[in-house]
């Protein structure tokens, strides 16, 4: 092919670089001083394009284009700044010392409010800016036209990334702001104020993130699926960059673009998976990312976690007595009861397996969907393609999961904290892209239909039995292997890396099985579900499936085996009751995410354990929060 | 001979835990002005829970904490040190990615008034080691530099009283020594310090008093003459 041709397709890939690193940049800078992975800055990339539209609409006619255009796009970027400052005044503030899974949570709760906020405000559709006064023609460059425009994005990043080289090297703020991401702690003892720092860096990220926004709005119309679209490719960026390291955020976003500019040229198929190919492969050989220095080991235990204990007579009798109500249930309850009850187990089954790998084992997963999608995806593919029946269906298609699960575990457990749930969602991501863009064999967006079960249990009380029986036998035998030694294996490495580490256990190992499990067992709760609905589209792997199995866990409680059954059946059927009601569910959810995360992070079933049972095991639990405050203080005191 | 100027810094009745786990169990000191008082015990006694107590960084740390007859028991660590109290931690803690010089601005503050004012050139006088590697970043120094740099860094703020966790920890004897006239030097300046280490013979040669602790609790108070004549303290609290 032509050479000059691949020169233009470099320019290209140059701009989406620009563009890719001035929201990376933002997310990279707040990560390092806060330690927040924030979701919701897609959503000031989205605000950025979307406020830049109503100011240039307005200030244009009144101050002449040139003028009202390029006062505009600062404007917008300030107005989201500000907004980012709000957040971190009223949720941000709350949450600086609570788990990493609060903090993605709470994040992506404003995503979800921001989401209705748009949609009321600018409506649903698509929103043309207008061009950028002055750059509206094109450069020929070899012979081929080149968007002028195009090249003041090309201009914009190399300018943002010197303009905070100079903010960071050669002020006192950017020096604090430096010193902030590698010890906060040790800045507030010196005498800085952390708060109005913080307050400070937010502002910077918003503005960045606006401004990435709002020049993008020349080129492509404001939309209301800008937000999500983005923040997964910026999550790629600042991982492969290193957390923190904004540098390193340029580097990565050259790459990725380059990537995609030619990859689209050899293998179009590709595009939306490469990125987190990408990722997954950097974060093999460099697991803190190109130029990102290791995390400071800390415990993954939630607060609040109790010894697990062989179940009491009461709660034996409580058992029993559901399982028979459970049984009992087809009598009372219509089709469509029959029909919910059935979801709330493949819930309760999705969340149980969850919280088996992030309560007993530390590890928050971001891409739980995955493996529920898996599960589904394989059923449906086994019946659609191979014509099988549903009983092989069903036996085969959590193993198709427990494999995916397999293959991206042994990535996973390599890494700790934040940067696995970051892979984790990548994994899932993937899984996502090859759904969404492999149409021939997956139904593209449409999915698949027709996936019925076989004749004997197509009737709905007979399908009930079994997804009663099959869930229930995935939940006891997870529940088994919780109190088993391997779950206590799980429990040690979780509080101690460095102790389970010394006493001899191969902890990553037992990650990496744990991990298959959940993987499996999240498999058989897809696969359920398929016959279930009858059709399976990719939204049942997408990150929203994913955060709403996170959802159910917290709202039944972490650190309770029985909280995560709550809470997927408390989510499922408020959600079947209220999303019909309202336009705002997303907005409802969102707002329910940041009160569970601020005032109920113990979950419902952890609220009534510390309600009723108040006394329970406190002997127990002393001698173990002195042994976690000796960790705590073995790690403080360790030679850095 | 307890308190000369009455009392820089005052801790009363301080209980620290570490999630359910109790770490101090009603700590109580005092040291005056211009003093130098060392805080005594092994490995794992409460020695540094004391002192990030003190400066605010131990979340659950209750009972009352007076720095120049100003209650800072509630404050936030900041405002602690804006208050002119000097921390140099045990890890050192120095920011790797920075210069000295940008180490140093960190902790600049304004002059205040009965303390000591410390500029980068004064500070280079102190500790002439730093002077030769001004643009040298954090990270390659090595555990002697470090530790200088860690003061100097807290005497940027211009502190009256300064907390110093097991100063001698790690060091070379020769560098040990040079750590022994800084601190001299300190004192001379007119700066409070407290002082907490394992190394008895470092202490001695420094304090004008000491506190020994053990289990979290303060199990001994005295003169550094008094506890130098008292074997059985020594041996109780002190030895290996």
């Amino acid at each position: 092919m032509d050479p000059a041709f691949f020169f233009i397709q470099f320019l290209s890939g140059l701009a989406s670089a620009s563009n890719l690193f001035l929201i990376a940049c933002g997310l990279t800078i707040i990560f390092g001083v806060t330690r927040i992975v924030n979701f919701a800055h897609g959503s000031f990339y989205m605000l950025g394009a979307y406020l830049a539209y109503t100011l240039t609409a307005q200030l244009m006619p009144i101050l002449g284009d040139v003028v009202g255009f390029w006062l505009a796009i600062p404007l917008a970027a300030a107005a989201v700044g500000l907004l980012a400052v709000l957040m971190e005044l009223l949720l941000l503030r709350r949450i600086y010392h609570s788990h990493e899974l609060f903090q993605l949570l709470a994040t992506f709760g404003v995503v979800l409010i921001v989401q209705d906020l748009v949609q009321t405000v600018w409506g649903p559709e698509e929103l043309f800016g207008p061009r950028a006064p002055g750059f509206t023609s094109f450069v020929v460059i070899f012979g081929f036209r080149f968007p002028e425009y195009q090249l003041v994005l090309i201009a914009a990043g190399p300018l943002v990334l010197g303009a905070i080289w100079l903010l960071f090297n050669r002020t006192r703020w950017g020096n604090l702001v430096r010193a902030a991401t590698q010890d906060r702690e040790m800045v507030g003892a010196l005498g800085v104020n952390q708060a109005r720092l913080f307050t400070g860096v937010l502002f910077l990220g918003g503005f960045l993130a606006g401004l990435a926004g709002a020049l993008q709005l020349p080129v492509e119309p404001a939309n209301p699926f800008m937000d999500v679209n983005i923040i997964a490719e910026a999550f790629v960026v600042t991982v492969i960059g290193g957390m923190g390291n904004v540098l390193g955020a340029f580097l990565a976003a050259l790459i990725i673009a380059q990537l995609q500019a030619f990859g689209i040229l050899v293998f179009p198929q590709i595009t939306l998976v490469l990125p987190f190919l990408v990722m997954a492969l950097v974060l093999v050989v460099r697991p803190w990312g190109l130029l990102g220095k290791p995390e400071t080991t800390t415990s993954h235990g939630f607060a609040g976690d109790r010894p697990l204990r062989p179940l009491g007579r009461t709660q034996q009798l409580l058992i029993a007595g559901t399982v028979a109500i459970l049984l009992l249930l087809p009598l009372v309850l219509g089709e469509y009861g029959q029909k919910l009850a059935l979801e709330v187990f493949v819930y309760a089954l999705l969340a149980f397996s969850l919280n088996f790998i992030m309560g007993a084992g530390g590890m928050v997963s971001f891409g739980h969907a995955a493996y529920f999608g898996l599960g589904g995806y394989g059923a449906a593919l086994l019946v659609h393609h191979l014509g099988f029946g549903m009983e092989i269906a069903l036996l085969a298609a959590p193993l198709f999961a427990g494999l995916g699960a397999l293959l991206f575990g042994w990535f996973v457990v390599r890494l700790s904290g934040v940067y696995f749930a970051m892979l984790t969602l990548a994994f899932a991501q993937i899984v996502w892209s090859t759904a969404f863009q492999w149409v021939e064999l997956t139904g593209g967006d449409n999915g698949m239909i027709g996936i019925w079960p076989s004749d004997w249990a197509s009737d709905r009380t007979v399908y009930y039995y079994l997804s009663l029986l099959v869930c229930g036998a995935a939940i006891a035998f997870l529940w088994r292997a919780s109190h088993a030694p391997f779950g206590y294996t799980l429990r040690a490495g979780r509080d101690s890396t460095l102790r389970a580490d010394a006493i001899g256990i191969d902890l990553k190992r037992h990650q990496w099985l744990a991990f298959a499990l959940a993987g499996t067992c999240a498999g058989v709760a897809g696969s359920v579900f398929v016959f279930s609905k009858g059709n399976i589209d990719p939204g049942s792997l997408a990150i929203p499936t994913s955060v709403d199995a996170l959802v159910m866990v917290l709202l039944g409680g972490i650190q309770t085996l029985t909280g995560p059954l709550v809470g997927g059946a408390v989510f499922h059927l408020l959600e079947a009751q209220i999303l019909p009601l309202t336009d705002y569910w997303r907005a409802l959810l969102g707002a329910a995410i940041l009160v569970l995360v601020i005032a109920f992070p113990m979950g419902i079933a952890g609220f009534l354990r510390d309600k009723l049972l108040p006394d329970d095991d406190r002997g127990d639990d002393q001698r173990e929060a002195a042994a976690r405050g000796a960790a705590e203080k073995g790690r403080a005191e360790a030679p850095t | 001979m307890t308190q000369r100027n009455g009392s820089a810094l005052t801790v009363q009745g301080l209980n620290a835990f570490y999630g359910r786990a109790h770490i101090l169990f009603d700590v109580s000191l005092s040291v005056g002005k211009g003093e130098v008082v060392a805080l005594l015990g092994r490995n794992g006694a409460g020695k540094s829970t004391t002192l990030k107590s003190i400066v605010g960084l131990v979340a659950d740390a209750r009972g009352t904490r007076d720095l120049n007859g100003q209650d800072i028991s509630s404050q936030p660590s900041y405002r602690i040190a804006q208050a002119g109290l000097g921390y140099v931690p045990e890890e050192r803690r120095i920011f790797t990615n920075l210069t000295v010089m940008e180490n140093l601005e960190v902790g600049r503050q304004p002059p205040r008034a009965g303390a000591p004012e410390w500029t980068p050139e004064r500070l280079f006088e102190l500790f002439p080691n730093l002077a030769e590697m001004r643009d040298r970043p954090g990270g390659r120094m090595s555990g002697g530099e470090q530790q200088m740099l860690t003061i100097a860094r807290s005497l940027m703020g211009n502190p009256h009283t300064i907390l110093l966790d097991e100063p001698s920890e790690g060091l070379a004897p020769v560098i040990v020594e040079q750590m022994a006239r800084t601190i001299t030097r300190l004192k001379s300046e007119g700066l409070t310090v407290l002082l907490s280490e394992q190394n008895l013979f470092f202490a001695r040669a420094l304090s004008d008093r000491a506190y020994v602790i053990e289990g979290g609790r303060i199990r001994y108070q005295g003169t550094m003459a008094e506890l130098m004549a008292d074997e059985a303290v020594r041996q109780a609290y002190l030895t290996v």
